[in-house]
């Protein structure tokens, strides 16, 4: 499904946090959206979730325009949101309760437990996983959702750099499965490089895409990241050339 | 063997507590009608077992009574005040001023609207226990994270569904940790209402011996009212165990 933002535009507390943000995903597309804190990035995803409503603009979606909660979305937060009183098993099919019976969901979810690196952790809470255990389990409960785009709002963000690049690593080799479309909101520029077909640079305030960058048939591997000098450099210089602005409106201005 | 020892530590004291009690009461010859001593209280409520075992069971029933009451107005008004702002300004300062009224002055004047029946008994329980039970479940309705609400409605669930998904559930800790402190009061609570004006009860049976200057009675009495209290205290707390087990799982 191809997805379409146009001129989007979004205030918070009487300040302008997105002004007139377009851009648009193909199918099957990764897409990150990559900026400095409080540069609106997660707004955006949220906007797209339908858990904030925006004030102009449109978005639409293989051209149908969405406002609100819609079936083609599914989002991932920042942090899991795993639900505590919940096992992993039920944790995960959110979803499937939400629309239809527990007990298909809850074997349909079960098939996927191996192939997520969950099988042996159904009936744990998620007091019992680790931070990595905990991800999955939340990509997974994402993934089960019955949408064509997901949302992932910075999911490795609170795990260490070791578990980061291992998951880093597997969500890239669900997704040449699942190939499904996603946009990833990010302020890891390595992790944008390495994950996605393309990346949007969000800088300046209000916010708004200030540079594109193409990152198509290569290898997905480290060796091949780290030889990305030149690429790396031209990205960290257009975020800089914004992030002064960001932080100069005031920092994490955005709804959290 | 810390753990062990901090675990034994109450115990030994009040063992300690009870060997001076009994010594005192020994060395110095005081009357039974003074101040009996712990065996002669336990010799008591051996003798006076049945009768004390009617008697409590009255006086459970109507704190379990006013508990079931006061956990259903509760939910319900937690309820109303979380989805209700207005309600809950126009209500909460309510609640706080019905929690300073005196019970022992409240009861009187139930006993005069509603008889000597069983309801002022209960209603006393309610007014003592709704309290804390209804503000722990409005504060843990409140402090559910938004964003636990929002990912459950960005899953498709209407505003209703939400609520039953995620707010309820999240705040059932809250619930039953109000719950803990309301169940420790239901007894003395019924003891209120059945020493103002009752047929049985153990706030009855409390009031006869006392008036009959059998104090060993008294203190057996009042050692069952703690014990049945700390008892309902227990069941929350085993049902909480119970019905939370991720609460008590760890990593």
């Amino acid at each position: 499904m191809k997805l379409r933002v146009e001129e989007l535009t979004f205030s918070y507390d009487n300040k302008k946090i997105l002004d007139r943000m377009g851009f648009a995903v193909e199918e099957g597309e990764f897409v990150s959206l990559l900026g400095p804190s409080g540069s609106g990035k997660s707004t955006v995803l949220k906007i797209l979730a339908g858990v904030l409503p925006f004030e102009e603009g449109e978005i639409t979606v293989d051209g149908m325009p969405v406002r609100g909660l819609s079936r083609h979305f599914a989002y991932m937060p920042q942090n899991d949101l795993l639900f505590p009183w919940k096992t992993i098993l039920d944790n995960v099919c959110l979803y499937g309760r939400i629309h239809g019976s527990l007990k298909t969901a809850r074997r349909e979810a079960k098939a996927s437990f191996p192939e997520f690196g969950l099988a042996g952790y159904e009936d744990c809470y998620p007091s019992q996983l680790s931070g990595g255990m905990r991800q999955r389990a939340a990509f997974l409960r994402t993934a089960l959702c019955k949408a064509d785009i997901l949302l992932l709002d910075e999911p490795f963000g609170a795990l260490d750099v070791i578990t980061r690049g291992e998951m880093q690593d597997w969500l890239l080799d669900i997704h040449r499965k699942m190939n499904r479309t996603v946009v990833l909101v990010t302020h890891d520029m390595d992790e944008a490089i390495y994950l996605s077909d393309r990346v949007l640079i969000l800088n300046q305030s209000p916010a708004c895409i200030t540079g594109e960058f193409e990152i198509r048939e290569r290898a997905r591997d480290r060796e091949w990241l780290y030889s990305q000098g030149e690429l790396r450099g031209e990205i960290y210089r257009q975020i800089m050339a914004g992030a002064g602005e960001v932080r100069e409106s005031g920092k994490n201005m955005a709804p959290q | 063997m810390k753990r062990y020892s901090q675990k034994l530590m109450p115990f030994l004291v009040f063992t300690a507590l009870l060997i001076l009690w009994e010594g005192a009461v020994y060395v110095f010859d005081i009357p039974v009608y003074v101040l009996p001593s712990p065996v002669q209280v336990v010799r008591a409520a051996g003798e006076e077992f049945s009768v004390l075992a009617q008697h409590a069971a009255v006086t459970v029933g109507e704190a379990l009574a006013g508990m079931g009451i006061s956990l259903a107005l509760a939910v319900f008004l937690g309820i109303v005040m979380d989805c209700f702002p207005l309600a809950r300004q126009g209500l909460y300062p309510i609640l706080v001023v019905t929690q300073t009224v005196p019970m022992i002055v409240m009861a009187p004047v139930l006993i005069i609207y509603m008889g000597f029946g069983i309801a002022p008994k209960i209603l006393t329980v309610v007014l003592m226990c709704f309290f804390p039970v209804a503000v722990s479940f409005c504060d843990g309705l409140s402090q559910v994270d938004e964003d636990y609400v929002n990912l459950a409605r960005s899953c498709g669930a209407g505003r209703l569904k939400a609520y039953g998904l995620v707010k309820i559930p999240a705040a059932v800790p809250a619930l039953l940790s109000g719950l803990k402190v309301s169940a420790t009061y239901s007894i003395s609570g019924a003891v209120v209402g059945e020493w103002i004006g009752a047929q049985k009860g153990l706030g009855y049976y409390l009031l006869r011996v006392k008036n009959s200057y059998m104090l060993d009675r008294v203190f057996a009495c009042v050692a069952v009212i703690i014990l049945l209290s700390l008892c309902m205290n227990g069941l929350i707390g085993l049902y909480r165990y119970k019905a939370l087990p991720y609460m008590r799982k760890k990593k």
